[in-house]
């Protein structure tokens, strides 16, 4: 939109959260984020990953929900379900390949990342990447991007046979043309080697 | 997910995920729909009250022999076609002397009504519409308008069908 693109740079984040109360304060959600904000591995690290939604170019969410709540509209941005539609049922919960839509018990519907769609459809920029320090979460036209970083924008994942191109880019190393999980290893979980 | 060899189902193409490939109607094309058609209807009615103004009355019905004086009992009933073949009415014989008529199509929902000897009125077995032996009202049930009657007169021993009222076009 207006030549610009969300680049998400996990290794740059530095944990401050500034993006979840620059989420917090979007008047279409008050008071709730819709960063998905993890602890990379907090026994052993302090690394943290903050994510917006990729917004895929055939988002699972939406072809999962089964009362048509979920759409993606002329921008290729998947939007939160729609309020009289949405059912609670968190299919697309548990579908989406990379955890994004969060349900939300109070209003009984699913809320996700819409790219503040009321502030980029005119221009601006999204709340996170106004307020990222280290620009992890950033929003600027390619050539900047390329300009800036050494990393490879890539927008291509593939979770065991399920290829998905997204229209938000991950910055990976420059050797890489996707970033793929491997789904059963990455849900595998050793021993509880912390356990007390 | 589709694989690519099938076809999306249609449900699939009517509920797009994608808003510029969705196939709703809108509030707008709905109110439009509503508007057109509601302006088609009255210009209809407008041309249907035309028409009959310029053609004036209709033709007068047929005069038909309906039964013979005698031929039924009292209280008893004959079923005859007027003004023409498929148009069913009833006869009934309400005393000695007194000869009724009405077309037996229920003007609720066109089933045929009888008469009931119990309660002395002509029933529509459908939805319960009952009414009048004397004049075709209404007496209950969800019919609104009156039983067309039939007209009748005496010739000799014969009763005769001469015209119709309450058919709603008089």
């Amino acid at each position: 939109m207006f030549g610009y693109e969300f680049y998400l740079d996990p290794s740059r984040c530095i944990g401050c959260q500034s993006c979840l109360k620059a989420c917090e304060e979007c008047e279409t959600h008050r008071g709730v984020s819709m960063i998905n904000f993890d602890f990379i591995d907090r026994p052993d690290g302090i690394a943290t990953a903050a994510y917006v939604c990729f917004h895929c170019e055939d988002p699972t969410c939406a072809q999962v929900c089964p009362a048509d709540a979920i759409k993606s509209d002329e921008d290729g941005v998947v939007q939160s379900a729609l309020k009289p539609r949405c059912i609670g049922c968190a299919n697309c919960v548990l579908a989406c390949p990379f955890g994004i839509p969060k349900l939300v018990p109070e209003y009984e519907q699913m809320m996700k990342c819409d790219m503040c769609y009321d502030r980029t459809s005119i221009g601006k920029r999204p709340m996170c990447a106004t307020v990222c320090p280290s620009q992890a979460l950033a929003y600027v036209k390619p050539e900047e991007m390329a300009a800036m970083r050494r990393d490879k924008p890539v927008n291509t994942f593939y979770f065991g046979e399920q290829k998905i191109v997204t229209k938000v880019y991950m910055m990976a190393p420059a050797e890489r043309d996707s970033v793929s999980v491997d789904v059963v290893d990455y849900t595998w979980e050793q021993e509880d080697a912390y356990a007390v | 997910m589709q694989s690519k060899s099938t076809p999306p189902p249609l449900w699939r193409e009517e509920f797009s995920v994608f808003k510029n490939d969705e196939r709703y109607v809108s509030r707008r094309q709905l109110t439009k729909f509503l508007t057109l058609t509601s302006m088609a209807m009255f210009v209809g009615n407008i041309w249907i009250l035309i028409r009959a103004k310029l053609h004036g009355k209709a033709a007068p019905l047929p005069v038909s022999p309906v039964a013979k004086l005698g031929e039924i009992p009292v209280g008893g009933v004959k079923l005859f076609q007027y003004p023409q073949a498929g148009e069913q009415c009833i006869l009934v014989r309400t005393g000695e002397d007194a000869y009724v008529a009405y077309s037996q199509k229920c003007t609720h929902l066109s089933c045929s009504v009888f008469y009931s000897q119990e309660s002395r009125d002509l029933v529509c077995p459908c939805h319960e519409g009952h009414f009048s032996i004397r004049d075709g009202s209404v007496l209950q049930g969800p019919p609104t308008r009156p039983l067309p009657a039939v007209t009748l007169e005496r010739r000799g021993d014969q009763l005769i069908a001469i015209g119709m009222t309450n058919t709603g076009a008089d």
